[in-house]
């Protein structure tokens, strides 16, 4: 008895001890010497980054901490904010739910950050949202989803385009095409489900028949039998709504089932990974995508042009990586945070009410116009359709 | 009775010790760790019931959390009942689901009801993907109202924690009870050997569902807590990787024990914690330790720490003993 | 119940004769790989009773071994035999390095190391490779072959091909070896088999590589058409778990045919409903189970009875 109640007192301690260690978050300070440029000096600005680093969406939340990182560095070095130090505090969201509250609770309570950028997935928003708007912390989400910012939430703000905007998109290019009949098939993710929905909803209105919405795992290695039924059905284009390696393998499960009726795809594949795995099979696709995959196409005079640019080639030269759709969701919400701080300083208050404010802001996903009616500031002018020919990008008609 | 005294002794210190435990925390977010923690322990409990003292294994108990998780959200946010009527349906929904499965799955051995219990996991995961109508599917359930005690809201993390401890601290008190009752004894014998036990009368089959449905109940009930204190309840949280982190957890903290469950679930957050700054590389070592724990200390770490605290605090005593 | 669809109702649709030959054949070929897979699990269980959680990792592993090294140039059976060199090595090493060091504790003790191990190799892969998904070039050619209404691609083909090649080594070695018949003492009783002069703890190590190489070979077919990912492992391990049980755990025979059930249901599942597949397929796994309790092919008591 009594070794067992001395070790329930020593465990007990260890315990206390990690749980207060945990408690105490640390913070790393980052000094950057440049020369040319006076370095920032007082204290930092600090605002807080929750990203799905690891864990199901990791394919989305490294571009989006290596854009954020790489934002910090390129700030400090420019003379930091007014003069000031930025530093962002990353926390790994491991694409969960109740992980992504740890992580904002950690930022807020640990870091005492300003505001919050991400976290990557829409499921993981939503899990966020009753706590920041209880804290009173701006948050401005890297995630698609339509109900982030539907019905309008006080202190939650949203930098991608949403899928019913890729879908409206997709609408107007199919009228175009006289395309009347679509089959959908979208992966059961979240991202997935939302654009089922969305087509669901949309596209009957528009006047298109939905002939069949099928569906398949993220994690499946075939999509032969939901193909094979879509063959069955007189559709006349196919939807698929996932991001890679899914549409990649529906591309190539295309192919060799003859289904011959277009593809269309989300603005998930719109990463050089869609066109590296599904290789060939990917020519003729079409997806409606942001301007960053077509900047070389663009016309000069459009206003995101040379910030598109400027984005590639500094991720190319941080990561050595082509650069990406979600990493540049991560840079518009760092910058329409960082544009906020430079006006108003240490407020969350303000930051917010500054961000409702920013109209014109011209960011990777498209220029921006919030509002206190819209906190995502896009419409489905962000997208522009992108055929797939030749394994390249290229800006369809 | 000397067993049960003791036990009593160990659960006052702990209540006390759970009591006390907020005001030395540094922060907020130290206690929001101990309310998951106590979460994951009431789950944990009712696991180890079943694997260390009915050695029954469970790759599906994440689906019970997720049923009384989802119970509690639709009944408070959808129908606008009470969080405390969503608290007993989720304990209710948890061990009325294990009874009606508990009955078929029950009848598999060994890796087999592990499978088994695996499938039942994902079908539940799938549904509450696919039944949107219900649970809003991907989107998941928001605003999930605080319980409230005579118009006191338990909206802060404090509050919540000292509902959450002294759920745990029952739970404890209601697992020992289990282990020290006829049923425990049972359960006992049905581990050691179920034939032996079958043959000499007992109802092994009783039992095991009994403890099953305990179980069940238990993870429903931690369940609701879960979707009370986090306010969001996501079919992600509910798979087949919850499920084997509980089953770490009591393995990890030491089977047939009711504190290693404790233990377990207190060290696979705490650790989680520790690795958070390593990001990419927190999965690595992850991995890494729980593979070295488990080595040295295949046991877990209760008794695997009461050894080494043994060996640590008795080699000087024992060594000068030797010599004399 | 859900409804197929779930708000927007859309009815189940009966598959016509044409569209079914295309479903047997892709179940077909997804379930000789998940039959592959079960063998790895049904190996290492006959040696030590376990279940080994990482078996799926392997075959992540030997899908991005293999792809990395054909992207390197290399000739795709070179690129094959590697992964399948490198997958035997790493599933020899973890025997030694976390198994053995581990002997004598109980089944769900060795059991929670292969689920740290399948952690470790999991950010071992994601550090390695990235998270995006990487692509593999399919064996011979992708252009299919047509079989009346319904399509095969070569691809298909290997894998089925090499399957069944794999079945009939595992059986020669089984029957005709030395090692076989050790093996093969060791799975049904391990200290009589030691009595005997068998080193069963080399015996446990043996299983451990074997189940590697097969696991790699696993990989290095099914990447091709799945594309290779660090966290593929999981879903493909936990459908060979199923066949694995489905055939009855411990029985190379039945871990095939678990695995070809396992595929031709998901399938059929796809055809009748495609969001509900898994549920499907799980669910009558399930209803097998409660019929035959030990699996298709199964002994009548399996071993490992109780986890503690």
């Amino acid at each position: 008895m009594k070794s067992s109640t001395r070790l329930l007192g020593v465990l007990g301690i260890v315990v206390v001890a990690m749980l207060c260690a945990a408690g105490c978050g640390e913070k790393p300070a980052e000094p950057v010497m440049v020369p040319g440029v006076e370095p920032p000096t007082g204290p930092p600005y600090v605002i807080g980054a929750m990203f799905a680093i690891t864990g199901d969406a990791s394919s989305l939340g490294m571009p989006e901490r290596d854009t954020a990182e790489m934002l910090e560095k390129m700030i400090n070095e420019a003379g930091g904010i007014n003069g000031r130090p930025l530093e962002i505090v990353i926390e790994d969201t491991k694409g969960e739910p109740a992980e992504t509250l740890k992580a904002a609770k950690r930022l807020v309570e640990g870091s005492d950050v300003l505001a919050i950028v991400g976290p990557s997935r829409t499921g993981t928003t939503m899990a966020v949202i009753e706590y920041m708007e209880k804290v009173e912390v701006p948050l401005v989400s890297c995630a698609a989803g339509v109900p982030i910012v539907e019905p309008v939430k006080k202190w939650i703000f949203k930098t991608p385009q949403t899928d019913r905007m890729a879908i409206e998109k997709i609408i107007e290019y199919l009228k175009e095409k006289k395309i009347t009949r679509i089959a959908s098939l979208s992966d059961n993710t979240g991202f997935g489900k939302s654009g089922r929905r969305e087509i669901a909803a949309l596209m009957p209105a528009a006047g298109l028949k939905v002939v069949t919405l099928e569906e398949y795992g993220p994690k499946d290695t075939t999509m032969e039998i939901q193909l094979t039924k879509i063959k069955g059905t007189k559709a006349q284009a196919v939807v698929c709504w996932g991001t890679p390696p899914g549409p990649a393998i529906v591309a190539k499960n295309m192919r060799q089932l003859g289904v011959s009726i277009p593809l269309i795809c989300s603005h998930g594949v719109a990463n050089e990974t869609f066109l590296k795995i599904a290789g060939e099979a990917a020519n003729g696709a079409v997806l409606p995508a942001g301007r960053l995959i077509v900047v070389d196409q663009i016309s000069p005079d459009d206003p995101q042009l040379s910030l598109l640019e400027d984005y590639a080639e500094r991720y190319r030269a941080h990561t050595g990586k082509s650069p990406d759709t979600f990493g540049g969701h991560a840079w518009d919400a760092v910058e329409l945070v960082v544009k906020a701080l430079e006006e108003v300083g240490e407020d969350r208050a303000q930051i917010r009410d500054m961000i409702e404010k920013t109209t014109g802001f011209v960011g990777t996903g498209g220029v921006f116009n919030y509002s206190a009616e819209d906190h995502n500031g896009l419409t489905k002018d962000a997208f522009v359709m992108v055929e797939i020919v030749d394994g390249k990008w290229k800006l369809a008609k | 009775m000397r067993v049960r005294s003791k036990r009593y002794h160990q659960l006052a210190a702990a209540a006390a010790a759970a009591a006390v435990l907020p005001l030395v925390l540094p922060s907020e977010y130290a206690i929001h760790l101990a309310v998951v923690i106590g979460i994951n322990a009431i789950v944990a409990l009712g696991l180890n019931l079943l694997m260390g003292y009915a050695g029954q294994v469970s790759l599906g108990q994440a689906a019970f959390v997720g049923i009384g998780a989802y119970a509690s959200a639709i009944l408070s946010v959808k129908a606008g009942l009470s969080p405390w009527i969503g608290l007993a349906a989720g304990a209710a929904l948890g061990g009325l689901t294990a009874a009606v499965v508990g009955g078929p799955l029950l009848k598999l051995r060994g890796h087999y009801l592990a499978m088994g219990t695996l499938g039942f996991g994902m079908i539940v995961q799938i549904v509450m993907v696919q039944w949107e109508d219900l649970t809003e599917g991907t989107i998941g359930v928001m605003g999930i109202p605080p319980f409230s005690v005579a118009g006191l809201a338990l909206d802060s993390e404090l509050r919540m924690y000292y509902l959450v401890a002294a759920s745990a601290v029952l739970a404890i008190a209601l697992a020992g009870n289990v282990i020290d009752s006829r049923v425990g004894r049972a359960m006992r014998a049905v581990h050691g050997s179920e034939v032996a036990a079958a043959t000499s009368g007992v109802d092994t089959a009783r039992y095991k569902l009994q403890v099953f449905i305990m179980s069940g109940a238990m993870a429903g009930f931690a369940g609701s807590l879960h979707a009370h204190h986090a306010a969001y309840v996501h079919p992600d949280s509910f798979g087949f990787h919850y499920s084997i982190q509980l089953v770490v957890m009591v393995v990890l903290g030491g089977m047939a024990s009711i504190w290693g469950a404790v233990f377990g679930a207190g060290a696979v957050t705490l650790i989680g914690e520790q690795l958070r700054s390593f990001q990419e590389f927190s999965t690595i070592i992850f991995g890494a330790v729980l593979v070295a724990v488990m080595v040295f200390m295949p046991a877990g770490l209760w008794r695997g720490s009461a050894d080494l605290i043994g060996r640590l605090l008795g080699s000087r005593g024992a060594g000068g003993r030797r010599r004399a | 119940m859900p409804a197929c669809g779930g708000r927007t109702l859309y009815a189940m649709t009966l598959p016509t004769g044409a569209q079914l030959l295309q479903y047997l054949i892709s179940g077909l070929t997804l379930g000789s790989v998940y039959g592959m897979i079960a063998l790895g699990f049904t190996l290492i269980h006959n040696a030590t009773g376990i279940v080994n959680f990482a078996q799926g990792e392997f075959v992540a592993f030997g899908a991005l071994i293999a792809l990395s090294c054909s992207e390197a140039g290399l000739p795709m059976p070179l690129a094959v035999l590697t992964a399948m060199a490198a997958m035997t090595l790493l599933g020899a090493a973890l025997e030694r390095a976390a198994i053995r060091p581990a002997r004598g504790a109980s089944v769900i003790t060795l059991i929670i190391i292969t689920i740290g191990a399948s952690i470790l190799l999991r950010g071992i892969a994601m550090w390695q490779w990235g998270p995006d998904a990487l692509p593999m070039r399919h064996f011979s050619s992708e252009d299919p072959i047509h079989l009346g209404p319904a399509s095969i691609l070569r691809q298909h083909l290997w894998i089925m091909g090499i399957v069944v090649a794999t079945m009939l080594g595992l059986w020669l070695l089984a029957e005709r070896t030395q090692v076989g018949k050790a093996m093969r003492a060791c799975a049904v009783d391990r200290e009589a088999a030691q009595l005997v002069g068998i080193p069963a703890a080399r015996m446990v190590m043996l299983s451990f590589a074997l189940s590697g190489m097969l696991g790699g070979l696993a990989g290095s077919i099914v990447a091709p058409l799945s594309m290779g990912q660090y966290n593929m492992g999981i879903m493909l391990g936990l459908k060979g778990f199923c066949a694995a049980i489905l055939g009855g755990i411990g029985n190379a025979p039945g871990a095939v045919l678990g695995g070809l059930l396992l595929g031709i249901l998901e399938s059929l599942g796809a055809g009748l409903c495609s969001g509900m597949k898994d549920a499907v397929a799980f669910g009558i796994m399930l209803m097998v189970l409660l019929v035959r309790p030990t699996g298709l092919l199964g002994r009548r008591a399996g071993r490992g009875e109780a986890v503690g």
